[in-house]
């Protein structure tokens, strides 16, 4: 109907002086933007389906083709904006949910880009790390209250289970099913490589990734696909997963149609059914409830496994973490509202949850107060950018941080966040084999190698800068921060003085 | 301006310290001239000591050496100490009157026990108890101050240079087998006695040169355990890091030493494997506790002293010997002030503790 | 030697080892202006179907046949590298006909055109294995061929 006509939010812009018809346009959009017309010898584009993968653009190899926003706009509201109003079409045409992919995109404040970090100056020096050694290395999970001694005076050297990594950083759940076998393949590779982590999220894992198992994080989630025995044994701590910052209070729902073969068996689901992870867990009403989960998952597992509950920043995470933490996990990853996913219903992840900054620093300082920080290890996550963002959590208290998005555009991603249409064109998000096979984990683990080098690089510098050695003694270091731009009730709840004091 | 607690002031110093492995008791005008070489190394705006041994009369009970902004103050903070401990003994500290120190506040000490109905009806051991009521004194009662709490040991400091402040304390009228020196040199002006050091609580005390990259974080670990930094200084959280893994934990001072300047990973991975395990141990458990940036501490305890450099010996400290006197400094031209002859001069290594303990058998 | 070898679990079949194969070849500076609005001779060519492609293009084997059925003396191994002089060429095509590969095709000129691994162009270094976006074209040493 003429009302629903919405006028594509992309024009495909092809430069015909550079275009020489080599036709990649074409064969690598797979939502057919492009075709070839052998009267003219000319490509066509169809910019209704256009989604900005930048597929076309990055392969063409002439530099004929690209993407823009289209110009053509409703008339001006700075109530009705442009997006909001064609929601308003597309929901009166449908009578449907919207769907939406990836991180919040929203004008939300990003406290890293108002948070600045110290350095020394004549009153101590900085540290050179080409030159001084410069620690990264952290241990995850509970820390004991008191040391012990043995008959003979030793100190008795028994520690709850641990998770070591090289860096601060780990690869957050993303389940195979929702991104690629290759891209599962290429994040498992790299955090051996780097002696991180990656998680398999509530997928499975696959019977390949089995060796990867030291360098794995198998989750438990609501829908408990894929777990069993094996599941829990093979990994090197288990996640349950209470909630996702892009969608706090939501399940998840993987189509029947993304449900073949290996997924299939990988999930434990049959071929065709939808695999729908319900909002709570069904076992879980209550803290005391995901205590004996916990304990469950401890019990199956010989205490040999650090267990993390991963929950939504929502606005009473404070207290929220504070019972986490007393409920026997080990670690708690929190995951802020700007988290990415697979899918999630627009209005969700575009309005609920708070800032991981502000949860971070509410939910340590709550720890702190109660005396209960070292009872577990505090993981946060919900758009990890860069390496000075993984820097300012370090210093507002976290021990580690988790990336995702990050991951995925290491692995080619564009952000175009249509995720939920399965028709990923770098391979990352769908499981049809065709697309699947552009991502290649030979250069897919590789590029994550080089990213989180690099990161690991720059941290070392940042820490150096502020005459610190080691991350261990940058973490809670908030006198390393200052805020700019933000307001007293934001310092207070950052912990952090303003640029200037 | 903001006074030193309110802020966090960065200096620099310098440090020395002298011990008799007999336990023979000098006094402390000989510490205090080995601060002279070194005038250069402090600012005027803080200078103090630390002595042990130095009240034998009143050996078993606790020294507080307080300072009152006035004397309402004083009598105030008298009433609290009455509810808490005995008072076997309260006077104005002795002090001479010199040009070089001025504007000293009211200055007092105590020799106090605690009171055992008090101790009983909180069910804590005695020294818990003395080190709970004077951080409730320093962050509850303004005006009021306790620099000194040890038994048989006692803190003595002020704004001035060192070498001055140990002339209006009178330490050559003081006998003690230890002793250690502190002057600063504190980027700005708060001029608040309290501020200078040595830091002590209970019978730890500590000097200090550097200025610490980790200090929040340590902070904000031990806050975790009861203790408040009100003075936001390195040297009073080097205290009470030490007083928890000592007292609390009951970590020996080598253990302790290698969870504040903790070795490197890859050190501690070449080590035998008993010595591995406990390293890795002690570094995973209190990760909170690593002290990194530039230090050079002495650590006094009854008994003896420790010296411990960062890591990366990123602060000057030398030390030295002469027959059962070991001396510690900044700069060598302090031992020398000493003991001109010292023998066996050397600069430890960084991350590796110096202890050493007046000999067996010696009662101090 | 090092050779160029291809793995079709890697190949999207989206031709651009070709379009790059042409450009390295025709002496020009700008893809434009080489490849614009004209045929293209590449020396190295995709085949496949949808679900798998493979690039084919010559294997420089080590007892080649098209050397030893070349009637003009056009082909010989340089190196290890199958070389063509195309002055030499008379366009019999009987090179095309032995090849099992299917790598040699006839070019531009009428001579026949194969992969010189790109040694003796402007490229350096095989144009194919560069520019494959998906690393499915490699240049390197096995052990065998």
């Amino acid at each position: 109907m003429s009302v629903d006509f919405i006028y594509p939010e992309f024009e495909v812009v092809r430069n015909d002086s550079r275009c020489i018809a080599c036709r990649v346009c074409e064969r690598q959009c797979a939502n057919e933007v492009h075709s070839f017309d052998p009267k003219q010898g000319s490509i066509l584009s169809d910019e209704r389906k256009c989604v900005n993968c930048q597929r076309c653009v990055s392969l063409c190899p002439t530099r004929a083709l690209k993407i823009v926003k289209s110009n053509c706009t409703l008339r001006e509201n700075a109530n009705w904006k442009d997006d909001t109003i064609k929601e308003v079409y597309k929901q009166a045409a449908s009578g449907g949910v919207l769907l939406s992919s990836m991180g919040n995109p929203k004008e939300f404040p990003v406290y890293w880009d108002k948070i600045l970090i110290n350095a020394s100056q004549v009153t101590n020096p900085s540290i050179d790390p080409l030159r001084e050694p410069m620690e990264t290395r952290v241990f995850l999970g509970k820390k004991p209250d008191r040391i012990t001694r043995d008959q003979n005076g030793n100190i008795r050297c028994k520690l709850p289970p641990q998770l070591e990594l090289s860096m601060p950083v780990m690869f957050s759940a993303m389940s195979y099913g929702s991104i690629s076998y290759n891209a599962h393949a290429s994040l498992a590779r790299a955090a051996t490589e780097l002696g991180i982590c990656y998680n398999t999220g509530e997928g499975g894992l696959h019977e390949d990734f089995y060796a990867y198992g030291p360098n794995t994080i198998v989750q438990v989630a609501s829908g408990r696909f894929g777990v069993h025995k094996d599941y829990l044994d093979a990994g090197a701590a288990i996640e349950i997963k209470m909630g996702q910052g892009a969608k706090p209070g939501i399940g998840g729902h993987l189509p029947g149609a993304k449900i073949i073969g290996d997924v299939s068996r990988t999930r434990m689901v049959p071929e065709g059914s939808d695999a729908i992870s319900p909002a709570p867990h069904h076992d879980i009403y209550s803290i005391e409830d995901l205590r004996q989960l916990v304990y469950s998952l401890k019990e199956a597992t010989q205490y040999q496994k650090p267990i993390i509950v991963k929950v939504a920043a929502v606005h009473n995470i404070a207290a929220i973490a504070s019972g986490v933490a007393r409920s026997g996990a080990d670690i708690i990853a929190i995951d802020g509202f700007r988290g990415g996913t697979g899918a999630a219903p627009t209005r969700i992840r575009d309005n609920v949850g708070i800032p991981i900054e502000l949860a971070l620093a509410a939910v340590d300082q709550r720890l702190r107060d109660e005396g209960i920080r070292n009872n577990v290890s505090l993981v946060a996550g919900g758009s990890i950018r860069c390496a000075s963002d993984v820097v300012k959590a370090i210093a507002l208290g976290a021990d580690a941080c988790y990336i995702a998005t990050a991951a995925l555009l290491a692995l080619g991603c564009h952000l175009c966040r249509t995720c939920q249409s399965g028709k990923c064109n770098w391979g990352i998000a769908t499981q049809r084999p065709e697309l699947v096979k552009r991502l290649n984990p030979d250069m897919g683990a590789q590029r994550l190698v080089n990213l989180l080098t690099a990161w690991k690089h720059e941290i070392k510098e940042l820490l150096g800068g502020m005459g610190i050695n080691s991350i261990e003694a940058l973490k809670g270091n908030r006198l390393m921060l200052r805020g700019i731009g933000l307001n007293e009730k934001e310092l207070e709840i950052l912990g952090i003085s303003h640029a200037g004091e | 301006m903001k006074l030193e607690g309110q802020v966090r002031i960065p200096s620099g110093c310098a440090i020395a310290a002298a011990i008799s492995r007999d336990g023979k008791r000098m006094t402390g005008e000989m510490i205090a001239n080995a601060m002279k070489p070194m005038h250069d190394r402090s600012n005027g705006l803080g200078g103090g000591f630390a002595g042990y041994g130095i009240y034998p009369e009143y050996k078993d009970f606790y020294a507080l050496h307080m300072f009152f902004d006035c004397r309402t103050t004083r009598k105030d903070c008298e009433v609290f100490l009455k509810e808490h401990f005995e008072i076997v003994k309260s006077e104005i500290m002795p002090t001479r009157k010199i040009p070089a120190i001025t504007d000293e506040p009211v200055i007092w000490r105590y020799f106090v026990a605690p009171l055992q109905s008090v101790l009983h009806a909180q069910q804590l051991d005695e020294e818990e108890f003395v080190a709970r009521t004077v951080m409730k004194i320093n962050t509850e009662h303004p005006g009021a101050y306790v620099f000194s709490s040890g038994k048989n040991m006692g803190t003595f400091k002020a704004v001035g240079f060192p070498e001055d402040v140990g002339v209006f304390y009178r330490l050559d009228e003081y006998e003690g087998y230890s002793w250690t020196a502190h002057g600063r040199y504190p980027t700005n002006t708060p001029g608040w006695w309290g501020g200078a050091h040595p830091f002590s609580l209970l019978d730890w005390s500590i000097v200090h040169n550097g200025e610490i990259s980790s200090y929040d974080a340590n902070r904000r670990f031990i806050e975790m355990f009861g203790y408040q930094c009100t003075l936001q200084t390195d040297t009073e959280v080097i205290t009470y890091i030490m007083d928890y893994l000592l007292r609390r934990q009951g970590l020996t001072l080598e253990e302790a030493a290698s969870v504040v300047a903790a070795p490197f990973w890859s050190t501690i991975e070449d080590k035998p494997p008993a010595e591995r395990e406990t390293l890795m141990y002690l570094r995973t458990v209190f990760p909170g506790l690593l002290i990194t940036g530039p230090f050079s501490v002495v650590f006094g305890f009854r008994g003896g002293l420790m010296a411990l450099n960062d890591r990366l010996k990123l602060r000057s400290m030398v030390v030295g010997e002469k027959d059962d006197m070991v001396y510690i400094a900044s700069e060598e031209a302090a031992i020398r002030t000493m003991a001109p002859d010292a023998e066996n001069i050397w600069a430890p290594a960084g991350g590796e503790p110096v202890i050493i303990r007046v000999k067996d058998g010696v009662v101090v | 030697m090092k050779r160029v070898y291809v793995n079709e679990q890697w190949c999207l079949g989206c031709h651009l080892c070709e379009y790059n194969c042409a450009f390295a070849n025709s002496g020009e500076a700008d893809m434009v202006k080489a490849l614009k609005g004209k045929p293209i001779y590449p020396r190295i060519k995709v085949e496949g179907t949808e679900l798998v492609n493979f690039a084919v293009s010559c294997r420089h084997c080590t007892d080649p046949m098209c050397v030893k059925s070349c009637i003009a003396g056009a082909l010989s191994k340089h190196d290890g590298a199958v070389c063509i002089d195309h002055s030499k060429c008379v366009g019999c095509f009987t090179c095309i006909l032995v090849c099992p590969y299917g790598a040699l095709s006839q070019g531009e000129t009428g001579a026949i055109q194969k992969c010189e691994l790109c040694l003796e162009n402007a490229c350096g270094e095989p144009a194919c294995v560069k520019g494959c976006p998906n690393g499915a074209i490699v240049y390197e040493e096995r052990d065998t061929l």
